[in-house]
């Protein structure tokens, strides 16, 4: 497609920089303006470049500051930058501060209004548009002229920086499903302003898109979105949950696949229930997982806290279930929009008592859609829940992605008896009891309700019980099961998604990290190895730990351990279970509620390491 | 002589679970006896049925009836929320379950208020018996207003009527026994147990150890004394035909009977006593239980009925399988779906 909309008027003043820069969006929570972000996030994925969304927004349904930060990148970096080059500053509340963070030779769009109010800085450039004067030029009607005014900025961004307003309109055409009306009357807005800074506007920065192969053959998604698809290719069948965010749009994913698993007669083969609170979700995922179905609830830290007593009892009456937690700043309501990794440690040990849950760790979204459905097998090989932490960033923005790959194994139910099995087992071993360990990996078999043997039937519960699954209050009984319990997650080391490992460069240091810090930390890296220190990398997947994780710790002087959290939670977890020679592993834990910087693992690792 | 046997073939003994570990006496024993003889009277097959229960006394006892079933002892007040799991996956089973006063009427209001409301088909017994046992003595919250018990004194708050909440909750089977009266909880439960919708059945049953002194309501000998059958119930099953034609008694004018129609066909027979109540009005439904709980009345049989709503397998519009028995194709779309997705979601 060519790029035509070029005008006079551009005057290009330093060395152009192409497809490399990032933005920021200040406007105000409720106005609509998350639809103008994402055009321009699926524009620019549309243009062939690397390109990541962010949506960094308060808690709150209308009027409070919100930022988008939207990073364009020809060398696909795609985590959020400390700093943007350019500014979108339509909330007059927070302009002075958007500006004062632009560096120099940044460029500020706003309001003819807001530009009146902020102090002006000689070193960027400023681009004021007559939002109001132009919103009553257009045919809108004042019922929804609020939410469209955010399309002027749009519209100007496109003229400045040379997005085609013909592809403008293809996404708004998909954004609004099809709606010709509703997309014609946004576009209109965008080309109103595009061509007002055409014949207005003399445009003094170097910043400018261009079509590249960048994104060929990827896939543009959400975390959460990715998740959903992976467990409706995973088998789900029973879904419980209670909204909270960031993890509603999880279950809104799994119904929006649903259809993907309905017969020709659009029956469900997915049930979806919207429990009345995150204790009966838990219980519903229980109750499933127990009648032999495949369960998932998707949750956040305070819905993980409801949940804890029935991880336990899931955990000791071993029974599969999947959960999703979808972290966000804690403790507390916290920050509850706001990104974090803070629940490492308390999901793993969600229970009182002795129990430790399998943790499943994406850090990208084919991870969250491998996860997805692996989940399920691996919950049902082990009789055990399941905890895919993900968090805020990775589930609600919008992500980069090759196109995942279909299972490569088939459905695993794991060791469930029919009757004819049954009737074997026992034939073999004299006697059948739900929590036998005939094969010596911690891991007993089970029937489901429903099996016609007259000794299929076992009574599950949370209280002390010996193999027979009968009530005990035996210590040896008691000492023998917990045993078996932690074999079973000695087992479960093995089987757990590995460690992915970067042990090319023959370095001193180690980087240790879980979930989404990866595109932060590999820009880092790439940085640091320009400036001539190299570093190894290791991303855990899964807890409990596996074991190549003390190997890399044994083998590096320096370890840093890069985590989303205040207390620097993974370095706990790896001191507590590597308690020998681990006086050089060093937590660089920020929690700050955001989406973790490059600039900021650069600064912290050279001034720990300098 | 061989013991007597039901249509599977099947003796009494074979509906039994283990001993009972609860104290000798409890009303809770006379309950699971009744159960074991509803299953074995209606012939039922124990590997279809599921027992759930919550946490207290009472919910230990579904390990003492139909050993042949799958149980599953869950949390304090949660085991509305794990049958209504295991019925979304597996919508073929039955379920009895079994709660206490403490285990529905404090920590467990909600799930019992919203399991109603989803309508989950399922026998929800409540063996009532005004105070927490395993715990030693403390007041629930059926006590009664002016009760006294050694462990606090005296209950100044007013009782939670349990059958009235689920009456409010849109319950479609409502009734109200005495663990004491054995024939009539036979009766509800026969009822029950084919009605394909919540069944809510609130049995006074008496603990002998901390709450059966004969001032208090929820006692044997306070029960034996006051308890005021609403009706005669028999249930005649549709495959009992000739059996109601010998049900022509004489001894009841016409208009002393309610037939009450049960979705399976077969029906709930009540006979009349000394009061006007039809089940089939909500209005009395809920004047009885409130005049019963200001005059500590106690009166017992179905307080409601009417034709079930959808249950939540229905209005879930769920295949005809059981979720839990689905193949893998029908679990995992083939490649061209995810394809597909994937397509849709590329530049281009």
């Amino acid at each position: 497609m060519a790029i035509n909309a070029q005008t006079q008027t551009k005057v290009e003043t330093r060395e152009p920089v192409i497809n490399d820069f990032a933005f920021s969006v200040a406007t105000k929570n409720g106005s609509g303006s998350q639809t103008s972000n994402n055009v321009l996030v699926m524009s620019l994925f549309q243009m062939g470049i690397p390109v990541n969304g962010k949506n960094l927004f308060p808690s709150n349904i209308k009027g409070l500051p919100t930022w988008y930060t939207i990073r364009a990148s020809k060398d696909g970096y795609t985590a959020r930058k400390a700093l943007t080059e350019i500014v979108v500053a339509y909330n007059d509340g927070t302009a002075t501060e958007d500006v004062a963070n632009l560096p120099p030779g940044g460029v500020c769009i706003t309001t003819d209004k807001i530009a009146r109010v902020i102090r002006q800085r000689d070193d960027i450039s400023y681009y004021q548009i007559p939002v109001a004067k132009l919103m009553r030029q257009t045919k809108v009607p004042s019922a929804f002229r609020k939410q469209v005014e955010n399309m002027t900025y749009v519209g100007a961004v496109a003229q400045l920086f040379d997005i085609p307003l013909d592809l403008i309109y293809d996404v708004l055409l998909a954004n609004f499903k099809g709606k010709v009306k509703v997309a014609a009357m946004n576009h209109n807005v965008v080309k109103l302003a595009y061509d007002w800074t055409a014949d207005n506007i003399v445009k003094t920065d170097p910043y400018r898109f261009e079509y590249m192969d960048g994104a060929d053959g990827k896939i543009m998604m959400t975390g959460n979105d990715a998740g959903a698809l992976g467990a409706v290719f995973g088998g789900v069948n029973v879904v419980a949950w209670y909204p909270i965010t960031p993890s509603t749009s999880f279950v809104d994913g799994i119904i929006g696949f649903r259809g993907l698993r309905q017969n020709d007669s659009q029956e469900n083969t997915i049930a979806i229930v919207q429990a009345e609170d995150e204790l009966a979700a838990a219980g519903i995922v229980v109750g499933a997982g127990w009648a032999g179905g495949r369960s998932l609830t998707s949750t956040s830290g305070p819905g993980i806290s409801l949940m804890a007593e029935f991880a336990g009892l899931a955990y000791f009456a071993e029974i599969p279930a999947v959960f999703w937690n979808i972290t966000r700043m804690g403790p507390s309501t916290g920050l509850p929009t706001r990104t974090s990794q803070g629940d490492l440690l308390f999901t793993h040990f969600l229970g009182h008592g002795d129990s430790r849950q399998i943790c499943l760790l994406p850090g990208n979204l084919k991870e969250a859609f491998e996860f997805g459905w692996k989940s399920f097998d691996i919950s049902e090989d082990l009789q055990t829940p399941v905890f895919v932490v993900s968090d805020l960033d990775l589930g609600m923005n919008n992500w980069l992605s090759d196109p995942f790959d279909y299972p490569d194994k088939p459905i695993s139910r794991g060791k469930v008896l029919d009757a004819n099995a049954l009737q074997e087992f026992i034939d073999e071993h004299g006697k059948w009891g739900r929590y036998m360990d005939v094969d010596g990996d911690g891991i007993a078999y089970r029937t489901l309700p429903g099996t016609d043997h007259r000794f299929a039937a076992y009574f599950a519960r949370g209280t002390g019980h010996d193999e027979m699954a009968v009530y005990s209050e035996r210590s040896d009984d008691w000492v023998e099961n917990m045993t078996r319990l932690r074999l079973k997650m000695d087992t479960a080391r093995d089987m757990l998604p590995q460690p992915i490992i970067d042990n090319g460069s023959g370095a001193d240091i180690g980087i240790i990290t879980f979930g989404t810090n990866e595109d932060a930390i590999r820009e880092a890296r790439d940085w640091l190895a320009n400036d001539g220190i190299k570093t190894n990398y290791l991303r855990v997947r899964a807890l409990p730990l596996a074991s190549s994780v003390s190997d890399f710790i044994d083998a590096h002087k320096s370890v840093f351990v890069i985590e989303n959290n205040f207390d620097g939670q993974l370095t706990q977890l790896i001191r507590l279970e590597h308690p020998e020679n681990v006086s050089h592993v060093r937590p660089l834990a920020l929690g700050d509620g955001l989406p973790m910087t490059p600039d900021w693992i650069y600064d912290s690792l050279k001034e720990q390491e300098g | 002589m061989p013991p007597r046997t039901n249509h599977l073939g099947l003796a009494r003994n074979e509906y039994k679970g283990r001993p009972s570990t609860l104290c000798p006496g409890c009303g809770h024993d006379s309950i699971s006896n009744q159960l074991i003889s509803m299953a074995y009277e209606l012939g039922l097959e124990q590997h279809k049925i599921i027992k759930m229960s919550g946490i207290g006394c009472s919910s230990k006892t579904p390990a003492y009836f139909l050993g042949g079933s799958h149980g599953f002892n869950a949390l304090h007040g949660r085991m509305p929320s794990v049958a209504t799991g295991a019925l979304l996956a597996n919508k073929e089973l039955s379920c009895i379950a079994v709660s206490g006063d403490g285990d529905t009427g404090s920590i467990g209001m909600g799930q019992f208020k919203h399991v109603i409301r989803r309508n989950v088909p399922f026998v929800y017994i409540i063996e009532n018996n005004g105070v927490y046992g395993l715990t030693k003595g403390q007041f629930s919250a059926t006590a009664d207003e002016g009760q006294f018990l050694k462990y606090y004194g005296t209950n100044h708050m007013p009782p939670i009527d349990l059958a009235l909440e689920a009456v409010i909750a849109g319950c479609t089977f409502v009734a109200r026994s005495f663990s004491g009266d054995a024939k009539q909880v036979q009766a509800l439960l026969q009822a029950a147990v084919r009605h394909p919708g919540t069944s809510v059945l609130d049995i006074i049953s008496p603990c002998v150890t901390f709450n059966n002194a004969a001032t208090s309501t929820k006692s044997y000998p306070y029960g034996k004394d006051h308890e005021i059958p609403l009706h005669e119930i028999q249930i005649l099953a549709p495959d009992y035909v000739e059996e109601r034609d010998e049900i022509t008694i004489e001894d009841y004018d016409e208009g002393d009977i309610i037939d009450v129609e049960m979705h399976d066909g077969s029906f709930i027979r009540l006979k009349k006593l000394d009061n006007d109540h039809d089940p089939r009005n909500r209005r009395m439904a809920m004047e009885i239980l409130e005049r019963s709980m200001r005059e500590q009345i106690f009166s017992t049989g179905l307080i409601y009925y009417e034709e079930p709503r959808p249950t939540l397998a229905d209005t879930e519009e769920l295949v005809d399988r059981p979720l839990a028995l689905l193949d893998d194709a029908d679990l995992r779309p083939p490649k061209s779906a995810l394809d597909k997705v994937m397509q849709s979601l590329m530049a281009g």
